[in-house]
């Protein structure tokens, strides 16, 4: 048995490390999970009903006993957190030095950007993504206009931050080359563009930097990878397990309030 | 100029990176951050801006920090003309450039894995909850005038709870330390956080007994004294309730208090 990959990609984590592993060509038996559906990663099936609730969101996490998805199988080891799976595949298949560059400051400018990102780009798009197409699907009607506004305005306070201290004009984050940080930044910011919010249009800079990473990955692996949840807007309520959906739509509404 | 370390000894994160350059005898200045004078969180108060009111120390700590973290004031590290921000960054820079003991962050790449990975789930589940007593037992009262709201103190200590025993179920276990028989970054940032709610008078090691077993082995692992130096000021946290805060700032900063408790 060798690598197994757990992931749902309509989870931003799970789509960074999908894009890393295919585009590295790095051998891995895709184990898809269906969030959606209630289902778990491998851990699924000992979880207690308690733990059902699936979810991608970063808000999610709080009432989430333990995110399952992505989540990494390598023999007996077993692995979750994005960043951390990224960096073992790293290191394990030794990829090349420009995705965490062994240069000690531009390593550290990656550790940086991967650590803010959380709170911030990762936080505000998932709010916004739940704001604008998650929750109005659980529940059945759109939020309240001033939510969702509020959620755009801070997503914007956190991309202003992200070109001004991170991106700096630079082609990628940590220079000229391609690097985890670039991977996870615009995986986390297509999910705000999903729910409908073009970002890009206005950010000339932002628009040109997503250009470049969608070529260094691939643009066609990036599509590939992203056709779940552009098409987000589409799913019905009914693809949603019913004994899901009142209780997402509890915990949700608890995030963005 | 060697290393600077720009820090708060109030803060978590600064605590982790004090005591992981002192246990290591990595030499560096201390650049100390008095969040409270000088300004909160490292957000200017709109007085302050306008000249109503100078910080009380002199020339102070957070401008440098702040024109070096752009983002956050502390922690903070200047090395030459290099700066950096976030405590994670700032632990493995320092473990690279100094080349720590190799359990820091095992160059094995399975265990380095799972340190990686507790690092990742602490800062969306511990660090989530733990800081929160900290604003609502004493910071929140003390800006706002306002007595503690204890629903909300129970609700953070019920999310606190939870993330515990996912601490001690999936991360700790039986073991001496998180990643094994030695203590890595891990166990450092874990402690320096569970320290915060100590020292506001939550004593969540008091009815967990692996817990408090684990803490005792890492006190001993960076050095008991080191420990209690750096934890000196949150155990003494009360005495920030003396501090006379300028009205003004009080009055500017209760809305945005008040908004943080929802």
């Amino acid at each position: 048995m060798g690598l197994e990959l757990y992931l749902d990609l309509l989870s931003q984590p799970c789509r960074a490390v999908y894009l890393f592993a295919r585009c590295n060509n790095i051998p891995f038996e895709f184990k898809r999970v269906e969030l959606m559906k209630g289902e778990r990663g491998w851990e699924g099936a000992a979880a207690p009903r308690r733990q059902r609730a699936g979810g991608s969101c970063p808000e999610f996490r709080k009432v989430n006993v333990l995110m399952k998805v992505p989540a990494l199988r390598d023999g007996s080891f077993t692995l979750a957190e994005s960043v951390a799976i990224l960096m073992y595949l790293a290191r394990k298949f030794k990829t090349p030095d420009h995705w965490y560059p062994s240069d000690l400051q531009k390593q550290a400018r990656v550790d940086e950007y991967l650590s803010w990102q959380q709170a911030h780009i990762r936080g505000k798009g998932s709010k916004l993504f739940l704001s604008k197409v998650l929750i109005p699907l659980l529940a059945g009607q759109p939020l309240p206009p001033e939510k969702v506004e509020s959620a755009t305005e801070e997503l914007n306070v956190v991309l202003n931050q992200f070109e001004e201290k991170f991106l700096q004009g630079k082609p990628f984050i940590v220079g000229n080359d391609i690097s985890l940080a670039d991977l996870v930044a615009l995986v986390e910011l297509m999910q705000p563009v999903a729910s409908g919010y073009d970002l890009f249009e206005e950010r000339p800079q932002l628009a040109e930097w997503r250009r470049r990473v969608e070529e260094a990955v691939g643009k066609q692996l990036f599509q590939e990878a992203h056709e779940e949840i552009l098409n987000a807007k589409n799913v019905t309520a009914d693809k949603i397990a019913p004994e899901l959906r009142e209780h997402f739509k509890q915990q949700l509404l608890k995030q963005v309030n | 100029m060697g290393l600077e370390l720009y820090l708060d000894l109030l803060s978590q994160p600064c605590r982790s990176i004090y005591i992981f350059a002192r246990t290591n005898n990595i030499p560096f200045e201390f650049k100390h951050v008095e969040l409270f004078k000088d300004s909160v969180l490292g957000k200017k108060p709109a007085a302050a801006a306008s000249g109503a009111e100078r910080p009380r120390t002199g020339p102070s700590n957070s401008e440098g920090a702040g024109k070096i973290s752009l983002l956050k004031k502390v922690p903070a590290l200047k090395d030459g003309d290099f700066t950096l921000a976030e405590c994670t960054a700032i632990l493995l820079y320092l473990s690279r450039k100094y080349n720590t003991p190799d359990h820091w962050y095992p160059s094995d790449i399975k265990k380095r894995a799972q340190v990686d990975e507790y690092l990742s789930w602490h800062h969306a589940n511990i660090r989530a909850n733990a800081p929160k007593t900290m604003w609502i037992k004493v910071l929140i009262p003390l800006f706002t005038g306002q007595p503690l709201p204890s629903e909300k103190l129970q609700e953070v200590m019920e999310g606190l709870s939870a993330s515990l025993k996912q601490f001690e179920e999936r991360f700790l276990q039986d073991k001496a330390f998180i990643i094994g028989s030695e203590i890595s970054l891990a166990d450092l940032v874990a402690i320096v956080e569970l320290m915060q709610p100590v020292g506001v008078g939550c004593d969540i090691f008091e009815d967990r007994p692996r817990l408090m077993e684990w803490r005792k082995r890492v006190e001993e692992a960076v050095g008991k004294e080191l420990f209690f130096q750096a934890h000196e000021m949150i155990l003494n946290v009360k005495e920030l309730s003396n501090i006379q805060i300028d009205p003004q700032l009080k009055e500017h900063l209760a809305p945005v208090l008040m908004k943080m408790l929802k």
